[in-house]
């Protein structure tokens, strides 16, 4: 293979090992970042140019920054003072070796893996939406369904609870009846000379 | 003649790349080409800055700068030379690094801010068959460095360590993901005409002739509400007047580089205009025709003189815009962006769909305009109905 | 090693680094970290397969990745809206903190 997919396949696993070992949370999500330019390189060298032209719109420009929001809403840009590690540290990596050990011999091994190469297939953008709007309608549809249902959610889920209390506390207090304007000033409102 | 004068950039790349050996021949017109974007942009950036501010000046009814010619020797260019000492004052100033900021992240976010922009100039089309790449998906790929300069906002905001710079950085954040999305539906009516993201085709697309005036775009009712709205959201994305809340000096000091100075602010500096002129060579692209000429008997003219042009022309427009309106709030903008650009946008989508398909008569230009007029009209009195915009009130100084 | 040995190696690989972030860190985000890491891994392995599989005409892999980033994308979200709620509930986005039942 060539060494510029060695190269690249290096930098993306080194971006995200750094991405789930730092301490500080906003150096993991660039981090994260550097990983998913990574993974979008590597499907440039694949042929698939939209896939990776997506990867970077999707991830890049969305996810991470999403990410890099939900760690400042949650004030976590500081540096934890005590352990990041959780109590069962040393089980999860032992079963992370063991699953990538699998899937090394597995790949390494196996006798369905098509052996000679072909050349690169040209796709261009036209067939990708030949296909979906003929032969991958149905995902198509469904996809902007479970966006539409993701996006109402999570504005529900993370909207800010007691805004209904406090529409009520503002009802009472309008049906109290003043006498004196409560905005200082607005007396003056009306002229420009005096 | 005049096709030769045309295509003389290229026939330069041809002369210049065959003096290297056969294996090495696309790097070495790759380089030329990354050589020619480099020395031309930041040229045309400093030019800018010199028209901005005697511009701005001249709009505000005073001389900008108007001393400065070439320094150390007697040329008088009357302000004209100005880009010069700021070139050199911005090289040569101390930088200074706040002692609790991070410094790597510091470091690197005016990198990053960089790359992506000028990764952008790589699929316009600047003159007859002068893009430097052909991608098919040149459009999406567009969007997509687009998207990632906006996490070197962020790098920026936060690793000053600053109150407000981190503010600036997620105002800036927010705007510019809000507006991103008029952009990319404004430019998707485009596309649905065209039928392919490829940017020489766009522009092929627009270089046909119809009693001497050129099929842009821009001529078509959906392509001028397109037009507008991408205008306007380019406005937002590159954050200027009046969207440039998150960098303005009387709100928040200078944003999310507050901390920077010398030569990385220099950075930024030149990777926000030269966002600007990515975006507004991609509006060109896309609405008015690229590198194609608006009558049919002044196609003599060379392709990248009318492409230079037209861009010039928008960054007149962009300063013209900067020195006269006022700056919009933070809530005004958001809710312009999703409330009234968002909606105009989709109806666009449509209408340009409609025009599709009624075919190619006369009945489509009424039909189209009345439902894009009728939507903006619809959409601009619901929106203004609860704000009641009292008489205007004079208090002089007594 | 054929081209796609090494693709499915670095999959495989950046699949066991995602696994292996999101079972050992404490905190809620990071573990949503190692899940988009696992997806892309998944959608790396899919497009290795599409360019040297034996239909790549068929456009299976790549309308399966686009699919699968639309649905990362949405997860990511939810799940997201999902720390913040908790946080703003119970002031910590420690995942050993958050493990009891009553509110």
């Amino acid at each position: 293979m060539s060494s510029f997919f060695i190269i690249t396949g290096v930098v993306t696993l080194l971006g995200a090992a750094f991405a789930m070992s730092l301490r500080n949370l906003v150096h993991c999500a660039l981090a994260m970042a550097i990983a998913f330019s990574g993974v979008a390189a590597l499907y440039l060298q694949l042929a698939a140019q939209f896939v990776g032209f997506a990867e970077i719109l999707v991830y890049v420009g969305a996810i991470a920054i999403l990410i890099v929001f939900a760690i400042l809403l949650t004030r976590s840009g500081e540096a934890p003072e005590q352990s990041v590690l959780t109590s069962g540290w040393l089980a999860g990596i032992a079963v992370s070796a063991l699953v990538f050990t699998v899937l090394g011999w597995a790949v390494l091994n196996s006798s369905a893996i098509p052996r000679q190469t072909s050349p690169a297939p040209v796709v261009t953008v036209k067939n990708i939406g030949d296909a979906l709007m003929t032969k991958f309608v149905l995902p198509l549809e469904i996809i902007g369904l479970v966006l539409t249902i993701a996006l109402i959610g999570a504005v529900l889920i993370a909207l800010k609870e007691g805004s209904q209390s406090k529409a009520d506390d503002e009802g009472l207090k309008m049906k109290k009846p003043s006498s004196s304007p409560s905005i200082p000033g607005s007396q003056f409102s009306t002229g420009g000379r005096p | 003649m005049f096709n030769s004068l045309d295509q003389i950039f290229v026939t330069a790349l041809h002369w210049l790349v065959s003096f290297v050996p056969e294996a090495l021949r696309p790097l070495a017109s790759s380089l030329v080409c990354i050589a020619f974007i480099l020395s031309v942009f930041p040229g045309v950036f400093a030019i800018t800055t010199i028209f901005e501010r005697k511009g701005i000046g001249r709009i505000q009814n005073r001389y900008g700068p108007n001393r400065v010619g070439i320094p150390f020797t007697k040329i008088r260019l009357c302000g004209f030379g100005q880009f010069i000492p700021d070139g050199i004052k911005s090289l040569t100033k101390e930088d200074i690094v706040p002692r609790a900021a991070d410094k790597i992240v510091h470091f690197l976010a005016p990198v990053v801010m960089l790359i992506p922009v000028m990764l952008a100039y790589a699929v316009l089309p600047f003159g007859k068959n002068m893009s430097v790449t052909d991608y098919d998906a040149g459009l999406l790929f567009f969007f997509a460095v687009g998207g990632a300069v906006e996490l070197s906002v962020f790098m920026a905001g936060w690793s000053s360590r600053n109150k407000y710079s981190l503010l600036g950085a997620m105002r800036a954040i927010a705007q510019m993901v809000s507006y991103e999305i008029p952009l990319i539906l404004s430019a998707v009516t485009v596309v649905m005409i065209v039928g392919s993201l490829n940017l020489s085709e766009i522009v092929k697309h627009q270089n046909q002739y119809t009693f001497g005036i050129a099929h842009w775009f821009v001529f078509t009712p959906w392509g001028l509400a397109g037009f507008i709205l991408f205008f306007i959201a380019s406005l937002a994305e590159s954050n200027r007047t009046p969207f440039d809340l998150p960098e303005a000096e009387s709100e928040i000091i200078a944003g999310y580089f507050t901390e920077y100075s010398g030569f990385k602010f220099a950075l930024f500096f030149l990777g926000e205009y030269l966002g600007m002129f990515a975006i507004i060579g991609l509006g060109i692209t896309l609405f008015l025709g690229g590198w194609t000429s608006p009558v049919s008997f002044l196609t003599w003219i060379p392709s990248y003189v009318w492409f230079l042009s037209k861009l010039m022309a928008i960054v007149f427009v962009f300063i013209w815009i900067r020195a006269t309106l006022p700056r919009l709030r933070m809530d005004q903008l958001m809710n312009f962006a999703w409330k009234f650009m968002l909606p105009l946008a989709l109806i666009n989508i449509l209408v340009a769909g409609i025009w599709h398909y009624l075919g190619a008569d006369w009945q489509r230009w009424p039909v189209c305009a009345a439902i894009i007029f009728g939507a903006y009209a619809v959409l601009g009195r619901g929106l203004m109905h609860n704000q009641k915009l009292g008489k205007r009130i004079y208090r002089y100084a007594e | 090693m054929t081209p796609l040995q090494t693709c499915l190696l670095v999959s495989a690989l950046l699949f066991a680094i995602g696994f292996a972030g999101a079972v050992t860190r404490r905190h809620a985000i990071l573990v949503l970290i190692g899940i988009e890491l696992m997806l892309n891994a998944a959608n790396l392995n899919f497009i290795a397969f599409w360019r040297f599989g034996p239909h790549p005409e068929a456009l299976t892999g790549i309308m399966f990745v686009l699919f699968s980033m639309a649905l990362a994308g949405a997860e990511a979200a939810v799940g997201l809206a999902l720390v913040i709620a908790i946080y703003r509930h119970k002031k910590t986005s420690n995942l050993d903190e958050v493990k009891d039942l009553k509110g």
